[in-house]
């Protein structure tokens, strides 16, 4: 039976929907009739397409990596996103949230980031199609992320720091939505990932399904076959459904997001929303969440502002409840070891992000032995994450030692 | 049956003004004080309570109902502290209804919640992000507790929106004045006398009026309209900026006043 999802409310199963409030309702609808209209329009599409291959560098090569390979015993393809313009898959879902904004006449659009990832892009679309631009963004992604902030800025963007709640991801989520019901008639909300209110997960899923539509035809010129896995990490989840959607229809193929495990989820301090969740609503759609016992939601945690996120797109937790898709967590250790891995063997570094996906590709590798091919969603490039990264290994602020007799 | 708050209404429609609804939430500063807030609005001149169930990520609410809320989870506020402000409100003899976001009374269990609200005494809920269309267990469990189904109408409604969402609500209907999230603001606006019109077209169920109201003034223009006038981040100011307990008291006490007085003078 060929996948159809979601219904025509925005369901995914038992997940999806809309829980906002009245005021964003019919902005919702007009955005849902839009994108109907525009997804159905060759001329539309064809301006998005040029526009994707002129400017932003796609469609992304797909790569074979050899030591990797050889390191994680298994044959590794990466998708390589992260040669995007931007740097990450996310170009591709803004670009086209912001030609819709054009097309419906809203001459403003806002957006919320983690990472600064979908605020550098959103800010890029922008700059390229001339719209005024308001980026949220937390108070503590602000400062984990700052060379992003000023990025934004050059960009042209106005970027706000949230100060409310756990002053993260989420939080600058609440805030765009506050923003936007005040200003629906001028502005359009270029969400960042495939979650919260129908029609933003379908959307968002259309517009990154070209990830995984490439990189199946890629894989499929390369090897003559189909992926064992596809593989990619899961935030909110855009990169990752992305990828899958074009893999769905394939049963033998496997379909694994991993998850930001943080410190592991046996602990408190993770983002593993499917492996450590429970079913809720939060952002305008019901999905897994981290959440306490009366329902507030947790703070979650990841060495990857990008992942950093208590909830989890809803088609993500209808495919692991029909179990089409597996979803496990990888801890910060796995995925900065698999980050110094791709380093080292490949002389990428990848967002730390993306290096959760690699993680979850090596562990696939011991399981799945030599003869298998996994593919991987390299959905970012780490340039966002050299700080991180650096401070992680202990690469920066070390006192310069002098041996004794050497002049400085 | 006729609820307390259609009770209400009947006695404020035959009195030939508005009802004054007055919105604190609970578990701020702490329960026992939200709890003498409240008694104060009451003897004050509001007619109807809601009781805010503090919540993590309140999208529809501004700054000033964003801090209380806060600050009432960091002390601790759970569910349960909730029914007890609904029981001591209901006990003043006010119809009292919960506003709350959705995620915690779904987590509570939906018809869990609507028995022990029942219990509490309380009338009804007000749901910001629970809209009919993804309300169908809500509408079950108030059915079978007897609770209210205040939902929320937007200038935004379309005309079939407004119907459909009139039609599952009761008790009373709640028009957001502007478009906007919750906060006093110093002029109301002309969507809510719009909203409220169009409302009247498709329905004789009460509609109150809310958002950004927060002197006599305010609350006396939009009586001229409504049914009732619903204020919120006003009152909760006056505990927000108070230097000590019974200055906070003596304020709400002070504005539910003038605000009655506004909803009271032809």
């Amino acid at each position: 039976m060929t996948y159809a999802q979601p219904d025509a409310t925005g369901h995914f199963g038992r997940f999806g929907g809309r829980f906002m409030p009245e005021a964003l309702v019919a902005p919702l609808d007009e955005l849902d009739r839009a994108w109907t209209e525009a997804k159905a329009d060759p001329t539309f599409m064809a301006e998005l397409d040029r526009m994707l291959r002129e400017y932003a560098n796609i469609p992304s090569p797909l790569y074979e990596a050899h030591r990797f390979s050889e390191a994680a015993g298994a044959r590794i393809l990466l998708k390589r996103e992260d040669l995007n313009h931007t740097g990450a898959h996310k170009i591709r879902n803004v670009i086209g949230q912001a030609l819709l904004a054009k097309r419906i006449g809203k001459p403003r659009a806002i957006a919320e980031t983690g990472a600064g990832q979908h605020g550098v892009a959103s800010a890029t679309a922008c700059a390229y199609l001339d719209l005024e631009c308001t980026v949220y963004m937390g108070e503590v992604d602000t400062e984990r992320q700052a060379l992003n902030v000023a990025r934004m800025k050059m960009l042209g963007a106005e970027v706000v720091s949230v100060t409310s709640g756990s002053r993260t991801l989420k939080d600058a989520i609440n805030e765009a939505l506050r923003d936007w019901v005040a200003s629906v008639d001028t502005t359009s909300y270029l969400f960042g990932t495939a979650a919260g209110p129908h029609p933003f997960p379908t959307m968002v899923r259309d517009l990154t399904r070209a990830i995984g539509d490439e990189a199946r035809a890629q894989t499929l010129e390369l090897t003559g076959a189909l992926p064992d896995a596809a593989v990619a990490c899961v935030g909110g989840g855009s990169n990752a459904i992305g990828l899958f959607t074009a893999f769905i229809d394939d049963p033998d193929v496997r379909l694994v997001g991993i998850e930001a495990g943080g410190d592991g989820v046996e602990t408190t301090r993770h983002a593993a929303t499917i492996t450590g969740g429970d079913v809720g609503v939060l952002h305008g759609a019901r999905s897994f969440l981290l959440q306490d016992e009366d329902g507030q939601t947790l703070e979650s945690h990841s060495i990857s502002a990008g992942l950093d996120y208590p909830g989890v797109g809803p088609e993500h937790s209808y495919l692991a409840d029909i179990g089409r898709a597996s979803y496990v967590p990888a801890t910060d250790a796995a995925a900065m070891s698999a980050f110094d891995l791709l380093c080292k063997t490949e002389g990428i570094i990848p967002a730390i992000e993306s290096a959760h996906a690699l993680a979850g590709a090596l562990d696939l590798a011991k399981e799945l032995g030599p003869d298998a091919t996994i593919l991987v969603n390299l959905s970012g490039r780490g340039d966002k994450d050299v700080h991180t990264a650096a401070e992680y290994f202990g690469l920066i602020d070390a006192p310069v030692v002098l041996h004794e007799g050497e002049q400085e | 049956m006729s609820s307390s708050i259609d009770a209400l209404f009947e006695r404020t429609r035959a009195e030939g003004r508005a009802a004054l609804v007055g919105y604190l939430p609970a578990g701020f500063p702490s329960k026992e004080l939200s709890i003498k807030a409240i008694e104060a609005m009451v003897e004050g001149g509001v007619d109807m309570v809601e009781v805010g169930l503090p919540y993590s990520d309140p999208v529809m609410d501004g700054p000033v109902i964003q801090a209380a809320a806060e600050a009432a989870l960091v002390a601790g506020t759970r569910p349960s502290d909730v029914l007890d402000v609904v029981r001591a409100s209901a006990a003043t003899g006010a119809p009292t209804v919960v506003m709350t976001y959705w995620n915690p009374v779904e987590r509570y269990g939906v018809d869990r919640f609507a028995a022990d609200l029942a219990a509490a005494g309380g009338a009804g809920l007000i749901t910001p992000d629970l809209i009919p269309d993804e309300g169908a267990e809500w509408v079950a469990a108030s059915q079978a507790h007897d609770l209210d189904r205040i939902f929320l109408v937007a200038p935004s409604s379309t005309d079939d929106r407004l119907a459909m969402t009139v039609d599952a609500a009761s008790g009373f209907v709640y028009a957001t004045a502007v478009m906007g999230v919750t906060g006093a603001r110093d002029q109301t606006s002309s969507l809510g006398e719009e909203l409220v019109a169009r409302v009247r077209k498709v329905t004789d169920k009460p509609v109150g009026v809310g958002l950004g109201v927060s002197n006599g003034a305010q609350a006396h223009e939009i009586a001229a309209y409504a049914d009732a006038v619903i204020v919120g981040s006003a009152l909760v100011r006056c505990l927000l900026t108070a230097t000590d307990e019974s200055a906070g008291l003596a304020a709400i006490r002070a504005l539910a006043q003038d605000l009655r007085a506004g909803v009271e003078r032809s």
